[in-house]
């Protein structure tokens, strides 16, 4: 049933699929690490994807000619809009939850709403702008940059388009999940992040800033969250914003924190199985399309299995958090 | 500067920094709605209002949609009183609403329509408390995270209310289920007169005042506030943890049922992935921004309700798209969540002292 070549394309396309999810999940888990459960990721993916679609918007419109385009300002103008549109977001919630000690869930919440809002209300300006017939915004001209992979790739067989056949984003995406596991696991600042999240009483007593480490944590977690959402537009959907599009990543994003149980390095081949989870159902021949949608529970099920499974072991190091959810004030011990 | 918590707030001088919040939330609102349209903010406001009252039908479709949100938000509460965060009621209430549905289409013409409404109320109290008993039961014995356990079981049951609608498609291929017993109107609740959604309405009012007395009067609501406060308290008191939090699922998640129905049954006769609408995740809010309070919560679900029905008319009248109504949401949400910290905390300004020689 499944000759190699229908086996590569799986592999690329759940890695694809992947990408979005684990950019979501890393920035996630360092944002949990520091105790904040931000369930605003979904509106800060959203914001960082239009933030992106807006600055290459403007930039491209400010072209003479399509050949005109800079590479390099095609890639930077983009990535710079989203990580400011996202880091505003992850300022946001940092201000109502750490400062204001608002509950983290119901800012979350908000904050979702007021993303995907803020990502359709200009994805449909944008789209009013460009009179274009479709509901979609076509930045192909940057895409390409996005999605330039290596020269080579191509002559090196199944290795090439297993390994190689993807743009930048999709390896930095792997670089920063690894860097965020080696900082949680072996430096300083990374085991004082730990004990924030786990007791910051302790941490506080121990002379640690609170406040800066949950303030840090969830900005830098905002960030890279966000360059989920701008992989999704220039990379995945190659360079097409529609509104919608963006879907429920964002919440698989969170399910991908519980199933690489807290740590980062595990996400990276978790959001490959889970991309993979997401799509498996068009790999198999005859299945009715109502049956595809069971298959598209897989994901959250197999999240629901992996934390039932984490709590019965108990397990110290595969819990979440202690104090996640819960906001810190000093003087109430 | 030095933050202090308050004991008790006057709820009076409560209500004023609310009000206050919610006033410069409306400004900010404005100075967003001119930057973004280059419209006149205080016309945007009135169309605002005439989205929302403009016509009886209008009303009506308020009154409606403020019952529906209310009774999700009624579902929630008793377990984030006990602090168990049920974010799964858009998932409790999807599967309550596909029970009825689903029996609707099974039993509609085959047994008196009497019979069918209760069989319907039945089945769809059991499914959502079913859906909310399972995150309960694994809470309850293995302390597994109740956030994410029911943040999962939503897309659980939206994937599930997507498979069955293909499965009982009223067009091939449409995937939709359409009206459901259109000509017999076999399951549909009745109408009180000329007035659609009045049963509907009286039902949430009644499930208000019952949850507020079970709530405030109870011994049930009064473990769960025992719970909620601490675990370790509730224990030495000789209060079964365990067993309230598993009752007070099964609570949740029928409340969550019924709303199920009363959307299915009761308004749109039909089901699909969206019928639940982001209400369990609003209702949250509602509840939170109430206090817990069901009485307080029919002011926070008019003012959301309002807002985003007002917002869409705005979209409309100014073609505008109508996500503009989350923005606006978004950002009032933000002042009145930020507002909280000047109730519960004051700060205090330590003015450096001079010695006294």
């Amino acid at each position: 049933m499944f000759t190699s070549a229908t086996v590569i394309t799986l592999i690329q396309r759940a890695i694809m699929q992947g990408i979005p999810i684990l950019y979501g999940s890393t920035g996630e888990i360092l944002t949990e690490k520091s105790g904040h459960l931000n369930l605003g990721i979904p509106g800060i993916m959203y914001v960082g994807g239009i933030s992106g679609v807006i600055g290459s918007f403007l930039y491209e419109n400010s072209l003479p000619s399509r050949d005109a385009i800079n590479p390099f300002l095609a890639v930077m103008i983009p990535l710079i809009c989203s990580i400011v549109g996202s880091l505003l977001m992850g300022l946001i919630y940092c201000f109502l939850t750490v400062t204001l000690r608002a509950n983290q869930n119901v800012t979350g919440l908000a904050l979702t709403t007021f993303g995907v809002g803020f990502g359709n209300f200009f994805g449909a300006s944008l789209v009013k702008l460009t009179n274009s017939e479709v509901p979609s915004v076509t930045l192909t001209n940057t895409s390409r940059f996005f999605r330039a992979s290596l020269p080579f790739a191509d002559k090196l067989g199944w290795f090439g388009q297993i390994f190689l056949s993807y743009g930048f984003m999709t390896y930095l995406a792997i670089a920063i999940a690894f860097i965020a596991a080696y900082f949680l696991k072996k430096t300083r600042r990374g085991l004082y992040l730990r004990s924030v999240g786990e007791n910051p009483a302790t941490a506080d007593a121990a002379g640690i800033n609170v406040n800066r480490y949950k303030y840090t944590a969830t900005c830098v977690g905002s960030v890279i969250a966000g360059l989920g959402g701008l992989f999704y537009v220039m990379d995945y959907a190659t360079g097409v914003w529609s509104n919608e599009g963006f879907g429920d990543r964002g919440w698989l994003a969170i399910a991908l924190v519980i199933f690489a149980i807290w740590k980062p390095n595990f996400a990276v081949p978790g959001s490959i199985v889970f991309g993979g989870l997401y799509i498996v159902y068009l790999f198999i021949n005859g299945l009715p399309m109502r049956t595809a949608e069971l298959f598209k529970m897989l994901p959250y099920v197999v999240t629901i299995i992996v934390l039932i499974f984490t709590s019965v072991r108990k397990k110290r190091e595969n819990l979440p958090p202690a104090s996640l959810g819960i906001s810190y004030f000093r003087e109430e011990r | 500067m030095h933050i202090v918590k308050r004991d008790q707030m006057a709820w009076y001088k409560s209500w004023l920094i609310r009000a206050a919040a919610i006033v410069a939330a409306l400004i900010v609102c404005a100075l967003v709605t001119v930057l973004l349209t280059h419209k006149d903010p205080i016309k945007v406001y009135a169309t605002m209002f005439s989205g929302a009252f403009g016509t009886p039908r209008r009303i009506w479709n308020l009154l409606q949609n403020i019952a529906m949100l209310l009774c999700v938000s009624l579902a929630v509460t008793p377990a984030f009183k006990m602090k168990f965060w049920n974010i799964g009621a858009e998932g409790q209430v999807l599967v309550g609403g596909l029970a009825t549905a689903a029996c609707m289409i099974l039993f509609g013409g085959k047994i008196p329509n009497a019979l069918l409404i209760l069989v319907l109320v039945v089945a769809s109290i059991l499914a959502g408390a079913i859906w909310a008993v399972i995150p309960a039961l694994f809470k309850a014995k293995w302390n597994t995270n109740e956030t994410l356990f029911t943040l999962m079981m939503n897309y659980v049951g939206i994937q599930l209310v997507s498979y069955f609608s293909m499965y009982w498609e009223a067009q091939k291929g449409s995937g939709q289920i359409g009206i459901i017993n259109q000509s017999t109107r076999a399951g549909w609740l009745p109408r009180i007169g000329e007035y659609e959604y009045l049963l509907n309405i009286l039902i949430v009012a009644v499930i208000t005042v019952l949850m507020y007395i079970y709530l405030k009067y109870s011994k049930h609501g009064y473990e769960i506030s025992v719970v909620g406060e601490s675990q370790n308290t509730a224990r030495y008191i000789g209060v079964n943890v365990k067993k309230v939090i598993i009752r007070t699922m099964i609570l949740s998640g029928a409340v969550c049922g019924i709303a199920g129905f009363l959307l299915v049954s009761g308004t749109n006769h039909t089901i699909n992935t969206t019928t639940a609408d982001g209400r369990g995740f609003t209702a949250i809010m509602v509840s939170w921004l109430a206090k817990f309070n069901p009485l307080f919560m029919v002011l926070t679900s008019f003012l959301l309700v309002f807002l985003q029905k007002g917002a869409n008319e705005i979209a409309t009248v100014f073609g505008l798209n109508k996500s503009f109504s989350d923005i606006l949401t978004g950002i009032i949400l933000f002042f009145i969540i930020g507002c909280e910290f000047f109730i519960n905390y004051r700060i205090v300004f330590r003015h450096s002292h001079k010695e006294v020689k």
